[in-house]
Order: C-alpha cells, then structure tokens, then sequence
C-alpha cells in the first residue's frame, strides 16, 4: 500500500499535481497496474485536491478506462460495420473460444480481457483488434487462433507483429501491421516539399498576411463542419489574451475514417509544420495534438518527429531564427470517446474532465483550452498548410470548384476492390469515384460516416462531392446490393446510443427512441405512424441538442429513407389494426409467468394443479 | 365519432391499471370544480362512479397505469375500443412509472422474493399463487403506448389537478391538448 501510495504521487507530481492532466495520470496509473484501482483514487484526492466523486466522473466516462482489474491483454474487437463488412462475426466467436471467455468480461485465470470498441481507424483493414492497443489488421479465425496461442505460451505481444505496414519495420519507432494503403495522390500531398518551406515562407509575412493568403486559398476545416480556416484564426488572432493555443484534432471518431491516420504517419512533418504555421499566425506559443488512444502505437513515431523538428529549429526558440517566435508541440492522448472530437468537449477532455461538450458561445476561438483563446483544426487542414504557405493561397484555390476549392483525403472502405486512401479535387463525380475505387454494383454509399448521408449510389452517380452538393467529410463506407441496409443503419443509431455523453435528454433519449423503433420495422411491427414517430424524434432531438452529434444522430434513419424509402415501406405492418400495437404480444409476455409458477410451485402444492 | 348523448355533453371515461390510483386522486382534486365537471362531462365507465362495462362510446378516455398483468391489456384494449380519443396520464402510463423498477430484474426473481423467500413465508409450504381468478403477470411492465396507439400524454406523478381541468376543459372548447409550458414542466 506504501509503496502504491509513493507511486500514484510521483505520477501526480510529474504532472505538477495539475488536476487539468488528469488523463495523463490515469494513462500512466493504468499502465503501471493494468487498471485504476479505488486505491489509487485516494491518493489522488489528496495530491491533486479533488474529490473521489470527481476523479470518478471522468474515469468512468472513457471506455479504455478500466476501475476494475483487466486482462494481462485487453483484446478490443472493432465491432463497427467496416469490421461487420469483413466477417466480424467469426472473428467474435473465434476470440470467445479461444480466450475462453465471453465479450465484455475477462477470463478466469486473468490472461485476457474482451471488449468490443466502435471504429479503430482501420476500416481498409477489417476484421482489426487493438490487443493492449497494438493493432491486429486483417483478421481471420486462424490468426486469432494463433495470436491467442503465442500470448497464452508466453510470447511477447510486439514480437506477434509480424509483417509491417509501414516502412518495412526499418523505423524503430514504428513496427506495425497497419498499412498506409495510399491509392492516389493529387495535386496537394502528391507535391514533394521539403520540411520547412512553408514555415518558412511564413516567417517572412505578418501574421496578418499568412492569415489572409490562407483565406485566399479558400480553405475549409477538413474536420466535418467545414468552417472557413482563415476565418477562424482571425477570431481567435482578435481575441483579448496573451496566451493562446493551437490544438489539432486527432481524435477521427467518425466511423469509417482513417484519412488523419495517413496523415500522421506519412506527412507528420507536414502536420506539425501546419501547426506551427497556425501558431504564429493567431500568436500561440503553444501546440497540443489530442491523439485518440486507438492510435497510441504510433506515440513513439509520433514524439521521435517531435525531436527531429526541435532538432531543425522548426519548432523550439525563435522557430527558424525568427526572433521571438517559439512555438512547441505535445501529445495528449483521449481515451476512447467519439464525443470527444467535438472542439469544446475535446477542451474538457484535455482539462482532464469528462468529454462532455460546452455551450457556445461562447466559442473556443475566444474561450478555449484552460480559457484562453484556442483555434482547433483538424489534421488534414493542418497538414495542407505548409503546401498552401509555400505555392500561395491562389495556387490552392485553383483546384476543386468555385466554392469548396482544393482537394480531400477521402478514406474509402466496404464493398470495393480498392479500399484505402484517395486524395481527390472536389467537385468530383460519385460516378468517378465510384470507378476509381473499383465499386462495380455499389448500392448505397455511406458518405462522412453516420453523421452524413446515405446515398443511393445508381441514384446520385452526377452528384458531386464538395460543400454545395455532397458533403464530403472523409469516410466513404461502400454497401453492395446483397448488404441488408438496414441492419448497419442500426448500427449507426446505437453508435449515437452508446456514445451520446448525456448532457441533453433529447439526445440522450430520443437515439434510444429512434433506434427501437427501427428494430420495430425491421421486425415488421411498425406502421406509417411509429415510421412518422422517428421522423418527429429525430426533429426533436436536432433540434434541442447542444452539439453536433444530437444534431445528426437521426441521420442514418433519415437520409436512408430519403434514398431507400422502399426498403422501408415493405416492411410496414398494414394488417393489424392500427389501434393495438404489433409489436406487443400478449402470450408470449406471460410465459415468464407460466414457468416461474411451473418452477417454483412444487408439484402437490400448486392450487392450481 | 360516438353518437351525440342526449344532453350533447362529452363522455369521459377513467381507468387505473397499474398505477397507484394517485392519478386519479389528483383529478378529483379539483375541489368544488367536481359540480362544474358533472355540469359538463358525462361520466362513464371509471373507478369513481363504479361503472363497469362502457354504456355507450366515449369521447375521451383518461388511463393511469401501465400494463403489470393480462387483465390490465385486456381492460386497456377494451378502453382502445371505446374511446375516440385515449389519453396516457402520469407517469406510470406513460413510462411504466415505479412498478416498471421490476423490469430490472427477471419476473421469476420477483416472485421468490415476494412469496417464498420473503421472511414471512412459512418454510416449505409458500407457493406462488395462482388461480384462474388471477391475472397473470407480464414479463415486464409496460407503458400504455406499447400495447395500443395513444393519442396524447398528461405527464407528472400524478399530473396536478390543473392540468386534468384545463385538459378536460380545453376539449370542450375544441382546443385540442395544447397545455401551456407551465403546467407540465416539471424540471
Ligand atoms: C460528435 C462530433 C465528433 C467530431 N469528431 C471530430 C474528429 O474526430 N475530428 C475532427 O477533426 N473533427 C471532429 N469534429 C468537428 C470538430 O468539432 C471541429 O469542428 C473540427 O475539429 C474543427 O477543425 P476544422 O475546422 O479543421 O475542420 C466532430 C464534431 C462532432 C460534433
Ligand atoms: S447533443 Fe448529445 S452528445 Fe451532444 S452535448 Fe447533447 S447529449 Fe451530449
Ligand atoms: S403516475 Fe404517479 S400518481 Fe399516477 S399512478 Fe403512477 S405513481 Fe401514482
């Protein structure tokens, strides 16, 4: 106990006892113990001077947080469609069996732990598992065989990473199995540009100007709402305070995307250089990259750059010999939270609270990390900067079309030939893209993940990808004929069931709504009024909901009955009279009942026997 | 729509299912206002005139409770039947209410718990009742909207007085259920 104690407070007071790194501390608690035990919790209440209540309400609201011993190895299972695409069932089963134990539970004898995770980032490579966040791509009973095998007769975990995806295992840092899988390259990450240049370029305008040329470019957040960048940066450059940050979203939640995880493996100089573009244009001294604890295998990788960019002066004191520009980075891991890639619950993760988003405004720009004014970008507008600052905002502007310029990293999964990762102008055709990716009979296209659209792929072949037509956000998932629709648009509403942070009761509730009362039409229960029931929900919920998840979680049901509305309208229930509902069925309610009584009732005392 | 009555007033009709018959004492709440309402409404089958078999349609039905049990459905049903409008009232018809805190546990465990093991059951001998004359418990208990099509909701634990007068009163003047904000909000 004495010596726990002297643990938990050297971890405390390497983060100065700062209760804003309270994620931090729970990172290295668990990795030192395998959980968080109660234990550890009192010690904190006193070094960090926060309540047991407290400390609790953020560690139980990150699912990679454990209060309760775990496996030796945590085994979590991606359990979203891309995975569902690929054959996730055996490889549920072929895990349960193997590891003897049941998902959501750990073994007997403590060896593993199962556990099922939305998205992992990795859609191009399902069936995947992150076993002690190492990530496990391309699944097949037989590998889960194997891996539970090697684990089981004593072998190292890093020494089961076999082939590597990425540079051939020759980086130290970075020996995994996930591969880059770029496809095409286009006029922007297809440029060879050498670390520097852009910052550089930057370095010799004003803050002001390196703000308006990223205006000139046209550039849009890539992060899903597709606010103006240089926009933002203005507001949070005009905002009162001397201390300012820059925080890259790295959190890429959104289910079906993995374009950020390129990024930050092949372009990281890029991201960082970005970053630093954006801290000197809005007067920040200071970076944060919120790295979404799925991608915690590339944290050495990650810091190694970090080095190698301090080495060159591109970040530290007087950043390229520009006198009074200093300008540094840090990692700040989540913990698993799609919630938390919303800006202002991003904020309160990484205050160490729990994920749960703010009131705006006021907006972080004016009001962010620790309360100073933050400008938040996504990793793919960060990573576009230094190619922007360096060829010039009109340069930029000249791809694309005339309202959404530039290009995107599209992350396209599912039904294809040729999932991975495509950078592409905007403005391009869903025919073109769907014969890009090798999509032969695409029958519905899930474009920007759930919170987007579900298109009808025949349908919608001369919409266009870019703001004023198809919005495009990153995750295209692909759906042949042959998928039930439906069963995955389920998916998606219990994706917004499970991972709403609750805040508001409309979100909370009306997901839960929606959802059953699709579970009623897929049972073929519903009628045209428990069809209208959703509809008036999902309103509701858009409607009163303080973030953008509460905003879209209808999304799935609306925009496939838009695009599929059939599919849905020979599912309803004409038959029984409207007036009873189908769904209720009165024998088998009152089964329970009738075997309680035959169980429990010994024979001879029964009266009624 | 139920044939005019003679006097041409609405027809309400009340029930309790499983629900604490809170709901309904709140409607008689409304104090010396229960002169008015016989002046307006015609009471017909409910727990507060005994009336046992609808006489005839009515234009409105008020339900307190969900459905525990089979006679509940069946009464529930019989009221969807007869009524041209049926409301939800309270919280137990609208969610379950306190009854559904079963719904947490399966109905077997309930019952060992209420009969035998309960520290009043005589050792060996407790039995679950049952008879014919008994309803039958569902495997949970459910809100009214999951049995038959609901109209409108009164939501409270019970719903105050007020708003079972002004509900009653703005049928009369054809005003539909539109209550104000006020009354119904509870947070
Ligand atoms: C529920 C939810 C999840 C989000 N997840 C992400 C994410 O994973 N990555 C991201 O960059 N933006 C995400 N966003 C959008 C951010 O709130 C924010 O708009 C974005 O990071 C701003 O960067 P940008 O202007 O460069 O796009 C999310 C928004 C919501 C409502
Ligand atoms: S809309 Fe949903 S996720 Fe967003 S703040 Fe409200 S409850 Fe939380
Ligand atoms: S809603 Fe409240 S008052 Fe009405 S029956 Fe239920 S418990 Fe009783």
């Amino acid at each position: 106990m004495v010596r726990m104690k002297n643990q938990i407070q050297s971890i405390a007071e390497k983060y100065s006892n700062d209760r804003t790194r309270l994620m931090d501390i729970f990172w290295d608690i668990q990795d030192l113990h395998g959980y968080i035990p109660h234990k550890a919790l009192r010690v904190l209440e006193e070094s960090l001077d926060i309540s047991t209540a407290d400390l609790r309400e953020t560690l139980s609201f990150y699912h990679f947080f454990h209060e309760s011993p775990s496996g030796k190895f945590n085994i979590y299972l991606n359990k979203d469609v891309a995975s569902q695409l690929k054959g996730h069932e055996a490889i549920y089963a072929a895990f349960e069996t193997e590891c003897n134990c049941k998902f959501g539970s750990v073994c007997m004898d403590g060896t593993f732990g199962l556990f099922e995770t939305p998205c992992i980032g990795l859609s191009d490579q399902e069936p995947a598992a992150l076993i002690n966040l190492v990530p496990f791509t391309n699944l097949t009973p037989q590998k889960v065989k194997d891996i539970v095998a090697a684990l089981r007769a004593g072998k190292e975990l890093a020494a089961l990473v076999e082939q590597y995806g990425y540079g051939d295992g020759a980086n130290q840092q970075i020996k995994t199995m996930v591969c880059s899988n770029i496809r095409q390259l286009g006029p922007v990450f297809g440029e060879k540009i050498s670390t520097g240049e852009g910052l550089a370029q930057s370095l010799k305008s004003t803050p002001e100007q390196v703000i308006e040329e990223v205006k000139t470019a046209g550039l849009r957040g890539r992060g899903g709402a597709g606010f103006g960048t240089g926009m933002k940066w203005s507001f949070c450059r005009a905002a009162k305070g001397s201390t300012k940050y820059v925080v890259c979203n790295a959190d890429e939640g959104e289910p079906g995307t993995f374009k950020d995880r390129i990024v930050m493996t092949e372009y990281p100089e890029q991201l960082f250089e970005g970053m630093a573009i954006a801290g000197y244009a809005i007067g920040a001294q200071q970076g944060i990259l919120y790295l979404r604890a799925e991608y915690k295998y590339m944290q050495d990788y990650l810091e190694g750059k970090l080095k190698d960019l301090r080495a060159k002066n591109i970040l530290g004191q007087n950043v390229l010999g520009k006198s009074g520009f200093n300008f540094d980075i840090r990692i700040q891991f989540g913990a698993g939270a799609y919630v938390c890639g919303e800006e202002s619950a991003l904020i309160e993760s990484m205050e160490g609270k729990r994920g749960t988003p703010r009131v705006k405004p006021p907006f972080p720009v004016e009001v962010g990390y620790l309360g100073c004014p933050t400008v938040i970008n996504n990793v793919e507008t960060l990573a576009a900067l230094p190619y922007i600052l360096k060829n010039g905002g009109s340069w930029y502007k000249g791809f694309g079309t005339e309202k959404t310029p530039g290009t995107k990293l599209l992350s396209v999964s599912g039904d294809c030939e040729k999932p991975g990762v495509y950078e592409i102008e905007f403005g391009m055709t869903v025919r073109e893209f769907l014969a890009m990716v090798g999509a032969k009979d695409a029958y519905a296209v899930q474009v920007s993940g759930p919170s987007g659209e579900c298109i009808n792929a025949q349908q919608s072949l001369d919409r266009k990808l870019c703001h004023e037509d198809l919005s495009a956000g990153g995750s295209m998932i692909i759906f042949n004929k042959d998928r039930d629709l439906l069963k995955y648009m389920r998916y998606f509403m219990t994706f917004f069931v499970e991972e709403s942070c609750g805040i508001c009761v409309p979100c909370r509730a009306g997901n839960i709504v929606m959802r059953n009362n699709l579970d009623k039409i897929r049972a073929g229960h519903a009628n045209q009024e428990d069809l209208d029931n959703i509809f008036a929900w999902g309103q509701i919920v858009a409607d009163t909901s303080r973030c953008g998840l509460g905003a879209t979680s209808r999304n799935p049901i609306v925009s496939s009955f838009k695009n599929f509305p059939d599919l849905y309208k020979k599912l309803l229930d004409e038959k029984t009279n409207p007036l009873y509902d189908a769904s209720f069925n009165l024998e088998a309610s009152v089964e329970d009942f009738d075997r309680a009584l035959k169980e429990q009732n010994q024979i001879g005392r029964n009266v009624h026997a | 729509m139920a044939e005019q009555t003679a006097s041409n007033k609405p027809v309400v009709a009340t029930i309790s299912l499983a629900g604490c018959f809170g709901c309904h004492m709140s409607l008689l709440d409304i104090d010396d206002r229960i002169v008015q309402f016989i002046d307006l409404f015609e009471l017909n089958k409910s727990p507060v005139n005994d009336i046992k078999k609808f006489t005839k349609r009515a234009h409105v039905g008020l339900v307190e409770g969900g459905c525990c049990n089979d006679e509940n459905v069946k009464v529930l049903r019989y009221f969807r039947e007869n009524c041209d409008v049926l409301v939800s009232v309270g919280a137990c018809a609208g969610n379950g209410g306190l009854p559904a805190l079963r719904n947490k546990m399966p109905l077997q465990e309930c019952l060992v718990e209420a009969y035998l093991d309960a520290p009043t059951a005589e050792l060996g001998k407790a039995i679950i009742p049952y008879d014919e004359e008994l309803p039958k418990l569902l495997d949970r208990v459910y809100p009214c909207h999951e049995v038959v099509k609901i109209d409108y909701y009164m939501p409270g634990c019970p719903p105050s007085a007020e708003v079972f007068w002004d509900t009653l009163t703005s049928v009369i003047k054809g005003q539909g259920f539109d209550l104000p904000v006020e009354l119904i909000k509870y947070d």
